[in-house]
């Protein structure tokens, strides 16, 4: 039975930097992931990473338009601790090896982004994502001596003692199906997003939530998980991500006049306003029949104003996903985009160390959680920021705790509850629906009543959907009766798991009546602060029906203002 | 819509059967992958289909399989491109080479791919003192590291290496260009360390037979096999390292030769390999002991004609005109300084502004020449069953 004084569930930039950070305290550490830590969904980040690094830029400046960014529903002191440790991460990223993007003089070079006051984005050309989840991953692999890599395990369930804190978890090796129980002093949850609860996303098949689910199933309450981010541009043929990259190099959007429209929506930042005011701007230009594409659900992403040369430096992948999946090649044409699903701003509720406050030796960093650092809307490039101060921030606390604490110890019985369930799931009959079913019609239904734009009927429609769906869940079934690389029961257990987010996703929509950020309803289109500048929690606390709460949002230096770009 | 036969190459290790072949017929539009065909098969028909998957995008490079026999990732092949290369009107599918399955299309990274990439000290040795704020290092050692960096570990050209077929021992190509990625980056200390290891291990750079395989498979333009052939050359040039495996001196016999008679003289090589680079190396007495070594692959040569009593004593003749072009590449090669060794890369494109609207080379196409074949995705391309290198046409 493996135990550890941490032990970290994925093995993203967030899981990958809570490791080096507890394993340089100190601690013996685990790191376990559903996949191979560099096929993490962290290597899909294109553009770049934040930080005020440059002399003439300042944290304060940074800490504002992230502020300005989340629609003031950001916690500010979480905010601020994040834009004041940036520039010392990055440094660091830039010491072990990330081949950062140089100007002339040989110094780190940055490029413009959404939403920021200065151009403060550090880049390895459009793969700032795969060229740190690479070399953390190099670190991984020279710390092998304190740094365990459980590859390809599964995580079923985390697992409690007796006064209900959380002391290890339980996980399938996706390779033979054996079950085997972590025992461990804390554990930091970095295992991503739920974007594949919506079709399409942007978001990697294995984003399915597991993490969240898996907190929410024990007690801790989930924040802001109606604020879903849309991209501005995602390939209209298939959804993939094209980077903000793009128009940080100075493309421009056009609609089917050829009206380069971000000027009546933002006639200062442009196309480089903040990504929830661009995805809003690009859907009202659709719904307004402005659109282009055969269905008229596309907008144009015109990077042919960008020098050819730099394009073919700086934006190298968007110019293979356009040849590849578009045919067109984006030097000599526009592109057709729209806005697609993204990024949850929402998660697991903790402080500024990582902690989950509901459940002892609890953490979670990076997607999963909620600091919350983004608030209604997250900036273009602070995504990898959050991920790497906050892991290395939980890999820190958590390796602290864990040197004043006796290792806990779990029997082992606590093994079959887990086993019996997967085995029920093999064992159901064909009488259901299958899994891939409800899962593609989860994904449609919250693309098209939980989006850009939200109205009360909507969201009644999706909570009855999902409501049923999870229903039809229980008796699903499978083909595979195996246990090598069992993936269909996996993906049933996923299934379990999206079906619990969507539902605190669209819970949450519903009660917060006003418009902030990444939500916006049209039945309530205005910002209103007297009665909504603050957070939903939704919380289960061991019923089947979720309850939701309200928290305060924290405000520290920055006032409320009217956001316009 | 259009239908496609995919064909699958399914195996259970839990049933004690051999491998078998699996027809799936799904409906998708023709420009979508492989990978979304073999998902439509999983969720439809089958869901115990094996294969690892996730981004979709070429950017995970979790789902490196074999389609028709080519090395590719299933999310980067179009049906219509794959259909294409079909060799039965189905498009096969099966698991990459050179490592051992687990299941269906799963095959065992760890133990060949990963253990390699261990190999070679994958992670950067920082040279001392480590600034306060970053290194100073030029633009272009950033952008040149960066092609090794754009290596997403799927393992196609492990799955393609011929040298590795042979040898499993090699540490092979995605390996050695992860290797390129800390002797060509400024900022690791020991450079000459690393390039001694790789040189002297007889699995290691000089193990490369230079196919072009791996250049091929690469579905992101790391051109794996140039990156060795760099690693080759700062070895031997730059640090002076000459290996006990013989392949610096092989290099050295061998391009001489090539600049002397203009085309190689195959009897020479040898002896000036083992015994210097000169005609009177064959008496020396390392050319002696590995000529009688060779002797039965010498003899083997001579039955099947590769090589003549005659060729052994007089080089191949080229008219005098030709050897003069010949002399007047080297003279040009080897007159540029060696600090303007001006390297073109995935990133670095040669293309120039002023080429706009010129009757220049495509981008892409300059770069493929510099790469040997290859430049990003045109030679991603030709790696891929029936899709042909030209670009892509636009809409």
């Amino acid at each position: 039975m493996p135990s550890h004084d941490v032990l970290i569930i994925g093995a993203g930039l967030a899981g990958q930097r809570a490791a080096l950070a507890a394993a340089d305290a100190g601690a013996s550490v685990a790191i376990l992931s559903k996949v191979h830590p560099v096929r993490s969904h962290s290597v899909a980040a294109a553009g770049g990473i934040n930080a005020a690094l440059k002399p003439e830029d300042t944290w304060e400046s940074h800490a504002y338009d992230t502020v300005k960014g989340s629609d003031f529903l950001g916690d500010q002191d979480a905010i601020e601790i994040m834009c004041r440790e940036a520039p010392d991460e990055l440094l660091h990223l830039e010491h072990i090896g990330v081949t950062f993007h140089r100007n002339d003089a040989g110094e780190l070079g940055t490029r413009a982004f959404g939403g920021a006051s200065a151009a403060r984005t550090y880049y390895v050309a459009d793969i700032t994502g795969q060229a740190i989840l690479h070399v953390l991953y190099e670190q991984i692999t020279k710390y092998h001596e304190t740094v365990n890599s459980y590859e390809e395990w599964f995580t079923t369930s985390l697992i409690q003692d007796d006064e209900g804190t959380c002391v290890g978890c339980i996980a399938r090796d996706i390779r033979t199906g054996e079950m085997e129980l972590f025992n461990a002093k804390a554990v930091i949850l970095a295992s991503g997003g739920n974007g594949q609860t919506f079709k399409p996303t942007t978001n990697a098949l294995i984003c399915t939530g597991d993490g969240i689910a898996q907190a929410y199933a024990i007690g801790a309450p989930l924040m802001d998980m109606e604020m879903v981010q849309y991209h501005p541009t995602t390939l209209a043929e298939n959804g993939f991500l094209i980077t903000e990259g793009a128009r940080g190099e100075g493309a421009h959007l056009l609609n089917s006049d050829g009206e380069r429209f971000m000027e009546k929506y933002a006639p200062n930042k442009m196309e480089l306003a903040s990504r929830d005011v661009v995805s809003r701007a690009e859907q009202t230009e659709i719904n307004e029949g402005r659109g282009v594409g055969a269905d008229g659900q596309g907008i144009l992403l015109d990077i042919t104003v960008v020098p050819r040369k730099r394009t073919l430096e700086a934006l190298r992948e968007i110019v293979n996903i356009g040849k590849d999946f578009a045919g067109t090649d984006i030097t000599r044409e526009p592109i057709v985009i729209r806005p697609g699903q993204h990024y949850i701003m929402g998660g697991v509720k903790t402080d500024v160390h990582g902690q989950v406050p509901a459940v002892h030796g609890l953490y979670a960093a990076g997607e999963v959680a909620c600091v919350s650092v983004h608030g209604g809307n997250r900036l273009g490039a602070n995504s990898l920021l959050d991920t790497l101060i906050f892991g290395r921030r939980a890999g820190q606390h958590a390796a602290q705790r864990a040197k004043s604490m006796p290792m806990p110890t779990t029997p082992t019985s606590r093994l079959r509850q887990d086993l019996e369930h997967i085995d029920a799931i093999i064992a159901r009959e064909r009488t259901g629906r299958r899994i891939s079913e409800i899962k593609d019609e989860l994904g449609t239904m919250m693309n098209r009543n939980v989006a850009v734009y939200r109205d009360a009927d909507g969201l009644a429609t999706a909570h009855e959907t999902v409501r049923r769906l999870k229903e039809e869940a229980t008796t699903a079934y499978i083909d595979d009766r195996g246990t090598v690389f069992n993936q269909d029961v996996l993906g049933a257990i996923e299934l379990g798991y999206m079906l619990d987010t969507a539902e605190a996703t669209v819970m949450a929509a519903i009660e917060r009546k006003e418009s902030r950020g990444a939500q916006f309803r049209t039945d309530f289109p205005e910002r209103n602060d007297d009665e909504w500048l603050k957070h939903i929690d939704i919380s289960r606390n061991g019923d089947e029906e979720p309850h939701v709460t309200h928290s305060p949002v924290t405000m520290t230096h920055w006032e409320l203002e009217e956001r316009k770009y | 819509m259009a239908e496609f036969t995919l064909k699958l190459r399914r195996y259970d290790p839990e049933s004690g059967e051999a491998a078998y072949w699996e027809h799936h017929t799904v409906d998708l539009e023709p420009h979508l992958s492989v990978l979304e065909g073999i998902l439509q098969a999983r969720a439809r028909f089958d869901g115990s289909i094996g294969i690892r998957c996730s981004c979709r995008a070429a950017i995970c490079g979790s789902c490196g399989v074999r389609i028709n026999g080519q090395p590719a990732l299933a999310c980067h092949t179009h049906l219509d491109q794959a259909m294409k290369g079909s060799r039965d009107g189905t498009i096969e599918v099966e698991p990459m080479g050179n490592m051992p399955v687990l299941k269906d299309l799963i095959v065992d990274m760890d133990a060949v791919h990963w253990s390699k990439i261990r190999r070679v000290t994958p992670w950067l040795i920082n040279k001392q003192p480590v600034p306060e704020r970053e290194y100073i290092v030029p633009h272009e050692a950033m952008v040149d590291v960066t092609q090794s960096m754009a290596c997403i570990q799927c393992g196609a050209c492990v799955s393609d290496c011929l040298s590795m077929e042979v040898d499993p021992l090699f540490i092979g190509p995605a390996a050695l260009a992860k290797a390129y990625r800390f002797v060509g980056d400024p900022r690791d200390a020991e450079h000459s360390e690393r390039l001694n290891d790789l040189a002297q291990d007889p699995h290691g750079i000089y193990d490369c037979t230079h196919c072009f395989k791996c250049i091929e498979a690469c579905p992101k333009g790391v051109a794996p096999m140039s990156q060795i052939m760099r690693l080759r050359r700062i070895s031997s040039r730059d640090h002076g390292i000459v290996d006990r495996n013989n392949g610096e001196r092989h290099e050295i016999a061998f391009t001489n030769l090539v600049r002397d008679h203009g085309l190689l003289w195959e009897a020479e090589l040898l002896p000036r390999s083992y015994g210097g680079d000169s005609w009177l190396a064959k008496f020396g007495p390392a050319a002696g002991r590995e000529l009688l070594s060779s002797l039965p692959v010498i003899g083997k040569a001579l039955l099947r004609g590769k090589v003549t009593p005659m060729g052994a004593l007089k080089a191949h003749k080229l008219p005098d005109e030709d050897l003069q072009q010949v002399k007047r590449i080297y003279e040009t090669v080897e007159g540029r300084d060696e600090a303007e060794r001006y390297e073109l890369n995935l990133y670095i494109s040669g293309y120039d502004e002023d080429m706009e609207g010129a009757e220049g080379p495509a981008p892409d196409a300059a770069t493929a020449g510099a790469q040997g074949g290859d430049g990003g995705m045109a030679g991603a391309e030709s790696g891929q069953p029936g899709q042909s290198p030209e670009r892509s046409p636009s809409r």
